[in-house]
């Protein structure tokens, strides 16, 4: 097993360039990271952002679609959105973007706060080719194969390690 | 019954999760700290807002109230209906048990209509265990108070509201004051208070009320309201049940007022930042003044606000736990497997 650390703080300034760059910041858009990873990444980007509203935090697990599966997460807490959804551009964001099953449960439970104008996905990480809906993030930090395993830690630093499995030699 | 009430552990299964929640009694602290925590997660911590969620989408939970109920029953409904449950209540003065239809027979026909989990209020001690020992393996019951045995999820939320207001109940003295005889949800606050080992747990109230070895349960006794609640951090008063009483245990409610009633007064030697509780329905001028039941130390209407999240937890505990009962056995299935392929 072979370690490789990515550094998060570029990552995010250089999504941080392209959210800039887009449309979107006229419009006074706001802020949620999906708890925890996702609102680690959505901590920083808010604070480079310069933006007004307090950033909102959603846990998704009570709208996990696996709850009859595997129970419920025991360290879950409460979700606290600051303002209202209704007819606000959001920006949505999350640490790694896999199966899409997390962005699906977040703008679930998005849409039970109100109808927001517009949802923008924003990823640190896209694990690409493992995707079971129909989910593209928006803004990328980096693209990874999805075989490979990853890791984020944080909040600070704010840390990604990409392992890489060695050929295996039996 | 009352025999069967001496073994609570049906309530857990081979995991040691609970499957039912029929009292606190064999709990342990991580239990009830597990339901305190989970409780949290429903409530936004800034409004106190309690959102609907998916979570028991396409379960059904049907209420069994043999008898009545206002606050118990709608904050229960209330709570399922948060949680995305299916629910039916049942009214059962009005249902075939008057038929002379069997509890048991009952019971299995509302099996039949596909429950996952009963909620069930009844006048006779035991009631909900007496259900949970005939249900399929799979269907859960929730006691919501027998007779004069047990009511845990009044038991939770009273919890939940202290430390809510004072933090760890490890470092708490809590008086409880009134009716101790007849409450099954002081029985039940009992138990989760020395479960969660607050530091001293004061009964109030005549040797009328009092069962015949209150220190049995752990408790320290007091017949005089002054000395009783001198000090303490917590004040938990009781209604007097009036329709459980079949003898002439007070003199009148008058009587007990002038001794046992909250008054601002007297309220004036717990400690200042006492907080006052009531499970209520609340009779002013009996057990408590409407100066200090409206005043500012009375989180009673917060009580009746936290129910809803405790029920909720509960509820999405027990099908939480089964959830991972039957991962474990899925797994433990396939390692099977793996042990006896070649």
């Amino acid at each position: 097993m072979t370690e490789l650390n990515v550094n998060a703080d570029t990552l995010i300034e250089t999504m941080c360039e392209q959210l800039q760059q887009t449309s979107l910041i006229q419009h006074a858009p706001k802020m949620i990271g999906i708890r925890t990873g996702g609102e680690w990444v959505a901590h920083k980007l808010h604070q480079k952002l310069g933006l007004s509203d307090p950033l909102g935090v959603i846990d998704i697990s009570f709208y996990r679609d696996d709850f009859s599966k595997i129970g419920l997460n025991p360290t879950i807490k409460p979700s606290d959105i600051p303002w209202d959804v209704d007819d606000q551009h959001i920006i949505l964001v999350d640490d790694v973007l896999f199966t899409g099953r997390t962005i699906r449960a977040a703008l679930n439970e998005i849409f039970d706060y109100g109808r927001p104008a517009s949802v923008t996905l924003v990823t640190l990480l896209d694990r690409k080719g493992c995707r079971e809906l129909p989910f593209q993030a928006d803004i990328v930090g980096m693209t990874i194969e999805c075989h490979k395993t990853i890791k984020v830690t944080g909040p600070d630093p704010l840390k990604v390690t990409l392992l890489e499995k060695q050929e295996e030699t039996a | 019954m009352s025999s069967r009430l001496s073994s609570p552990n049906i309530q857990l299964n081979e995991l040691g999760k609970l499957h039912h929640f029929l009292t606190l009694e064999g709990l342990k602290a991580h239990h009830l700290t597990e339901i305190l925590d989970t409780t949290e997660s429903f409530i936004n911590p800034n409004t106190n807002e309690i959102k609907k969620v998916p979570l028991l989408r396409g379960k059904s939970i049907m209420n069994l109230f043999f008898e009545p109920s206002t606050r118990t029953r709608t904050t229960f409904e209330i709570a399922e209906k948060r949680l995305s449950a299916d629910v039916s209540s049942l009214d059962i003065q009005t249902s075939a048990t008057k038929k002379g239809e069997s509890l048991l027979d009952t019971l299995w026909n509302l099996q039949a209509m596909q429950a996952d989990m009963f909620v069930i209020r009844h006048a006779q001690s035991g009631a909900a265990q007496f259900f949970a020992q005939h249900v399929a393996p799979h269907v859960h019951v929730l006691n919501a108070g027998d007779g004069q045995h047990a009511h845990p999820s009044q038991a939770m939320l009273d919890m939940f509201t202290i430390r809510k207001h004072k933090g760890d109940i490890f470092d708490l003295k809590v008086a409880i004051v009134g009716d101790v005889l007849h409450s099954r949800v002081v029985r039940s606050q009992i138990q989760a208070l020395s479960i969660l080992e607050a530091r001293e747990i004061r009964v109030v109230g005549p040797k009328t009320l009092m069962p015949d070895h209150p220190e049995a349960l752990g408790v320290h006794v007091y017949h005089d309201m002054d000395e009783g609640i001198q000090d303490v951090d917590v004040i938990i008063m009781v209604r007097l049940q009036n329709e459980r009483m079949t003898s002439a245990l007070i003199p009148s409610e008058k009587e007990f007022f002038k001794l046992y009633g909250l008054t601002e007064a007297r309220l004036a030697l717990a400690k200042p930042d006492a907080i006052v509780m009531h499970p209520g329905p609340i009779n002013r001028g009996v057990e408590i003044e409407s100066a200090v039941a409206d005043g500012p130390q009375s989180v009673i209407l917060e009580q009746v606000t936290y129910g809803i999240a405790v029920r909720m937890a509960i509820m999405s505990i027990i099908m939480s736990n089964a959830a991972q009962l039957s991962q474990h056995h899925t797994e433990q299935a396939s390692q099977q497997d793996v042990e006896e392929t070649p």
